[in-house]
């Protein structure tokens, strides 16, 4: 199928493109590699006036070693975080999970901040963005401002971009030492959407769990934190008969899980509770050394 | 697994020729031989009908209901003509008293409710996706946006989507004349005494979901003309019945109209169609004079390629106390969709004859009722009724082996048509001519490592592993090589089921090959040449082979059946004979023997104990110059053979597949698949491999991942490949393939067919896979496709929570 | 419209183009290039796959305008000199299609992936390839062809 006319820029600095969304009307959206928005419009469900390709913006394309933390740029491929040293040093469950997004050829193309701009609860990101606390960086004609994860998704495709905002990097704070990361996706093609997936990083001290992080994905209209598994968890034993079976159970807790083609929520709910069981497992088993 | 796949039959065969360029000699039948098709394929010189540029070419987008049963109540086109680039807009109203109906040729009983199919609606719209108007413009995107500014209007009518609902008094109709299309009996033998006392009746009802074929080339239609001749080249797998029926449905003499199916790929079924917007693109070129092409998008084609399978099937089995079977009875209900498209009511009677399988008994019943739904139409998809038919029994016979308390494969066996039986007429009067399951089975266990396997499950059970393993087996037929044309009259179909072929030998001894076959992937460029490289002594690089152009290759019934082989291959085999034997006549004339005393082998004419002889190409020569032939001998070594086969053929095989259930989750993992297939004599065992490793990934693709879903509305939530799952090569294991021989008696080469045994044989292999997983479970069923969901919702309703 | 210029298959092209223009409308409709075909909407078939700048991508999914100043590979470039591409040829050997369709996006995925992994498994091959559908060969020949292909690119290209 074939995309509705649209006016197109494509700005080299970061400042141009502000000014050139800015200056597009209400309908205009940012193209960063297109792999979420061009099949939309391919399927004429969305009709922007204009799209502005932040493509070639000049910094906003690769990964840095900001000391704390580790800084994407909005515009890096999936194909690229996957393989940069960086990632997979200080962020590895960044790259477990970046690795298990669509396809090769479409990680050549879609990238990261596109990714987490789009706000789509089924997408892998979204869920890591709030297990690691991200911190999204956003540009418009008003200056510069930070965004948490944990207020950035909105609702189903919506996020906390204003009009005229443009994603311009993403903070990835690094956890330090002890901790290890799984993401368990569960779907029924390789090439399909996640029924659920589970982002999970433990960290571990003597055998016994000190702090988890747990994000899911397409459970509900946003990814979702599961709280309640967090706190659950804390303070007890690793391993496959420790207390991680039971922190699961509370996996479900508070998700309002979307009912489709593919599952209906109370299987989501179960999943998730089966899943975050085994994303916990693999995390505190894959444990990185404490570098 | 690909260690496994060097071993037996093929890898062996293929091995032994596994030189490209090696030299000629020996038999080519029967050779690995490197597709010719491939050139072409893999270097993207190809001419799919998408690629065709004409001068002046405009281009037609379909507007399509958003309605699964509605009035037109208003229709208003002007706005969209006034759009850029834009040169007609058409409703079904401008095509009224021309359109006709599109064809079905199988009306299966004298009653059969045909309904009026106007290839653009008119006054009503009965699915979602029917056409209702269209654009003509200068190139495609223009055509895409002026859709947008058609305005219809639609009274919205109750739409019946669920078969039983839509033969419930009251109910709403998509037709007139009721939601009832037909009825149709077949029985042999006295079911009532069969089921009369029975120690054993297994009683099921499977859901064979609906399907979307998803031939990886969408449709495409180029149509020009003249002013008095028509062309058409569409992505078919029919150009030879289509051209037939669209001069039937449009008035434009047949003689003025050739179809040509240049690079058609993939079909399955779905192809063997004739279509509204094949018909359309017609009319338009018709009205405006100018070439036109119309190209489907991927979400248009989910909508409106006809969809396959779609039958509630209620079998019920009557067995002795040890597992013999006396009987079976089959009431079916299958879903048409809103039309009956060219062969719908047909498919399900192409399964009529195989629910009783591989299995003697002594009485079968069969009664199918065919349904209007307010959904897309069905019709022929890869096996066609045999998948279905097959299923439906493979799975009952698990059910009888676990009632009974013995191992599936003992059931089979106790039941199965021993070797030393053939031939053997079914209880549906069909003659099996030859097989062998004995052989194939147990080539397929030692393969499969059986005994290891059941052991592993046994362990598995034992420990309560939340990881069940399953074994699955069918042992399937399937009736192919369609058809004697005296039982496809009898079964009320409206053509025959011969095929043709001609032979032509150029003046430099070459050959070319034209035959009525229309591959579209199954590789007859390359398997007709090695027939007659045999046939005529000529190297295989000598044949070209000519087909799917109505110019060229005049007469013909096309592909589908798994028929081109077992009918088509064998006019060319017949044709060949003729060739010879003219050219004997010059041969012996040349040689000044007596044409009796001159014997051919490998290309050359001998006078039987002389030192003379001539070979195929110089006797091409001299025909061709003509100086010295017999008398009244026609300069010509040509020939023509049209085939029409005495009998079905019926390959067979022994399908098993292991399947690893994860009882938390649902998922399901197939560890292991083995096929030992039975498909007669082989011309191509590298392309008999691929046939079946294609048809297997087909049937398991229907056993775990796809299903058309139509919401309560009538609309299709399955419209694009996001959501209509097909198994890429994550998705799938590798398959362990194996091959007996047992030639098929009825014809002169011994083959059966391939095209459809995969697809026929895996899909109960697999569910009977996952069902014996979760046996101990309670568990008797699955829903196809078995999703994760399905699986785990079973587990929990039948088995309780899993331990 | 916009200005595009593309080396495709070695020719350089300049264009002024629709920015809704697909890349591989492109490709077909304006330069004949059709040895690339489409599949379907939503990037899941992979018929459609080019190398852009090297790596493959589905060019159903990026506007002309994306590959402006780009080099693209189709299957018609990746021949040299008459000579198959290795990939090409095992295809062949390894009966790895048989409509052909998708082909072209199949062989052109292989060799990105080859690229990457000079050696690869049966299932890294087979993940390589799950953004690439075929509805025909039930993918055995086609795992096998592309490992046939690393092992002869490896004895070519030590």
């Amino acid at each position: 199928m074939i995309p509705a006319s649209f006016d197109y820029f494509r700005p080299s600095t970061i400042e141009e493109a502000v000014d050139v969304l800015a200056g597009a009307g209400e309908e205009a959206k940012v193209l960063a590699g297109g792999h979420s928005l061009l099949p939309l419009l391919r399927l004429r469900l969305a009709y922007p006036t204009a799209l502005v390709d932040v493509g070639r913006v000049a910094g906003l394309r690769g990964v840095s070693d900001r000391g704390d933390h580790v800084l994407i740029g909005a515009t890096t491929t999936h194909d690229e975080v996957v393989r940069s040293p960086i990632v997979r040093e200080h962020c590895p469950l960044v790259a477990l999970a970046t690795a298990t997004v669509a396809d090769p050829a479409v990680r050549h193309r879609g990238t990261f901040g596109g990714s987490l701009a789009h706000a789509d609860p089924a997408g892998d990101l979204p869920a890591v963005a709030l297990a690691l606390d991200m911190v999204l960086e956003v540009r418009s004609p008003a200056g510069e401002r930070a965004i948490p994860a944990a207020g950035f998704f909105l609702d189903y495709l919506e996020s906390a971009l204003a009009p005229g905002e443009i994603l311009t990097g993403v903070r990835v704070p690094k956890l330090g030492p002890g901790w290890g990361f799984h993401y368990e996706k569960f779907h029924r093609t390789a090439q399909a959407w996640a029924t659920v997936g589970v982002a999970a990083a433990v960290r571990q001290s003597n055998g016994t769990v000190e702090e988890v992080r747990v994000g899911l994905t397409n459970m509900g209209s946003t990814p979702v934190r599961a709280t309640a598994v967090e706190e659950a968890a804390r303070g007890v034993e690793a391993g496959q008969n420790g207390g991680l079976r039971r922190a699961a159970e509370q996996a479900a807790e508070g998700t309002d899980p979307p009912a489709d083609l593919h599952a209906q929520p109370d299987y989501r709910m179960h999943l998730a509770r089966v899943l975050t069981h085994r994303a916990l497992l693999s995390a505190s088993a894959h444990r990185s050394p404490a570098t | 697994m690909t260690e496994q796949l060097d071993t037996g039959v093929v890898a062996q065969q293929i091995k032994e020729h596994d030189v490209l360029d090696a030299p000629a000699g020996g038999s080519e039948v029967g050779r690995a031989r490197r597709r010719k098709e491939d050139a072409r394929l893999v270097t993207g010189r190809t001419q799919w009908t998408d690629n065709i540029q004409l001068p002046g070419m405009l281009h037609v987008a379909f507007l399509r209901s958003p309605m699964a049963h509605a009035r037109i109540t208003r229709v208003d086109t002007s706005a969209a003509r006034t759009r850029r680039g834009v040169v007609a807009v058409f409703s079904g109203q401008d095509f009224a008293g021309e359109q006709g109906s599109l064809p079905c040729a199988w009306p299966v009983t004298p009653d059969t409710v045909i309904p009026e199919h106007p290839p653009m609606a008119v006054t009503t719209v009965r699915y979602v996706g029917e056409a209702v108007a269209c654009v003509v413009a200068v190139d495609r995107y223009a055509a895409a946006d002026a859709l947008e500014a058609i305005e219809i209007d639609y009274e919205p009518l109750e739409p019946v989507l669920d078969m039983t609902e839509a033969l419930a008094e009251g109910s709403p109709k998509v037709h007139e004349a009721g939601n009832e299309s037909f009825t149709w009996n077949f029985a042999g033998g006295d079911i009532d005494a069969a089921f009369h006392e029975a120690p054993v009746v297994i009683e099921r009802t499977y859901v064979q979901q609906r399907l979307i074929p998803s031939a990886m080339e969408p449709r495409a239609v180029v149509a020009q003309t003249d002013g008095d001749h028509y062309t058409l080249h569409s992505s078919t797998q029919i150009p030879h019945v289509l051209r037939v029926m669209l001069a039937l449905t449009t008035g434009i003499p047949e003689h003025k109209l050739r179809v040509i199916a240049p690079d058609v790929g993939g079909g399955f079924g779905s192809k063997l169609q004739v279509t509204a917007e094949e018909v359309l693109s017609l009319l338009i070129t018709r009205r405006l004079g100018k070439p036109v092409k119309w190209t489907e998008s991927r979400s248009e084609g989910n909508l409106t390629v006809h969809h396959g399978r779609d039958q509630l099937q209620r079998i019920r089995l009557a067995a002795d106390a040890n597992g013999r079977i006396r009987g079976v009875q089959v009431k079916l209900l299958a879903d048409m969709g809103a039309y009956l498209m060219l062969v719908t009511p047909g498919v399900p009677l192409l399964g009529a004859f195989m629910f009783n399988g591989i299995y003697k008994m002594d009485a079968y019943d069969f009664t199918c009722t065919g349904v209007f739904t307010n959904k897309m139409p069905t019709d022929a998809y890869r096996g066609a009724g045999r998948p279905e038919a097959t299923y439906a029994i493979e799975r009952v016979m698990d059910e009888l082996a676990a009632e009974i308390g013995v191992d599936p494969m003992e059931i089979r066996r106790r039941n199965w048509i021993q070797h030393s039986e053939f031939p053997y007429t079914t209880i549906c009067g069909l003659t099996y001519d030859s097989g062998n399951y004995e052989a194939a089975t147990d080539r397929a266990l030692a393969l499969f490592g059986y005994d290891k396997l059941r052991a592993e499950q046994s362990d598995r059970r034992e420990r309560q592993d939340p990881v069940q393993l399953g074994i699955g087996i069918s042992t399937y037929t399937e009736m192919c090589g369609l058809a004697p044309s005296r039982v496809l009259g009898s079964l009320s179909y409206g053509a025959g089921g011969w095929e043709h072929a001609d032979v032509r030998v150029l003046p430099t001894g070459k050959v070319e090959v034209v035959t009525g076959t229309s591959p579209h992937g199954q590789g007859h460029e390359t398997a007709w040449s090695q027939i007659v490289a045999d046939s005529l002594g000529v190297p295989f690089e000598d044949v070209a082979v000519l087909h799917g152009d109505t110019a060229t290759s005049h007469k013909g019934m096309d592909t589908y059946g798994s028929r081109s082989l077992a009918v088509g291959g064998i006019a060319v085999v017949r044709a060949c004979d003729k060739v010879k034997e003219k050219a004997r006549q010059v041969a012996a004339h040349l040689m000044e023997a007596s044409p009796d005393d001159v014997e051919f082998s490998e290309g050359r004419f001998r006078v039987r104990g002389t030192g003379t002889s001539q070979t195929i190409q110089e006797i091409a020569l001299a025909t061709f110059a003509a100086h010295n032939l017999p008398d009244g001998f026609e300069p010509r070594l040509d020939a023509s053979a049209t085939f029409d086969p005495e009998n079905f053929s019926f390959p067979h095989g022994t399908h098993l597949c292991a399947v690893e259930v994860d009882t938390e989750t649902g998922a399901t993992a197939i560890r292991s698949y083995v096929a030992v297939d039975d498909v007669g004599n082989v011309v191509n065992p590298l392309i008999v491999e691929g046939q079946v490793h294609g048809g297997i990934a087909q049937g398991i693709a229907q056993a775990l991942f796809e299903e058309a879903v139509y919401d309560s509305d009538g609309n299709l939530l399955t419209t694009t490949m996001a959501d209509y799952l097909l198994p890429s090569a994550a998705d799938l294991p590798n398959f362990t393939t194996d091959r007996t021989e047992t030639p098929a008696t009825s014809n002169p080469l011994g083959v059966k067919g391939v095209g459809e045994a995969g697809t026929i044989a895996s899909t109960p292999a697999v569910v009977n896979a996952i069902v014996d997983a979760l046996r101990p479970h309670g568990v008797h069923d699955v829903r196809m496709p078995c999703t994760p969901e399905r699986v785990w919702r079973t587990l929990r309703t039948e088995g309780g929570e899993p331990a | 419209m916009a200005r595009i210029s593309v080396e495709v298959d070695g020719i350089a092209y300049e264009d002024d183009v629709e920015p809704r223009l697909l890349l591989v409308h492109y490709l077909r409709d304006r330069l004949g290039k059709t040895g690339t075909p489409i599949g379907c909407d939503t990037t899941n078939c992979g018929a459609c796959t080019v190398l852009l700048d090297g790596t493959s991508v589905k060019s159903c999914s990026v506007l002309a305008v994306q590959a402006d100043g780009c080099d693209v590979t189709t299957i018609e470039g990746v021949s040299s000199d008459g000579e198959w591409h290795p990939v090409q040829k095992a295809f062949h050997e390894e009966h790895a299609l048989q409509c052909g369709y998708c082909t072209p996006g199949m062989i052109l995925a292989s060799i990105d992936l080859l690229k990457d992994d000079p050696d690869p498994s049966e299932e890294a091959v087979r993940q390589g390839l799950e953004g690439n559908l075929c509805r025909c060969t039930g993918y055995c020949n086609i795992v096998r062809a592309v490992r046939r292909a690393a092992q002869e690119m490896r004895v070519t290209t030590p």
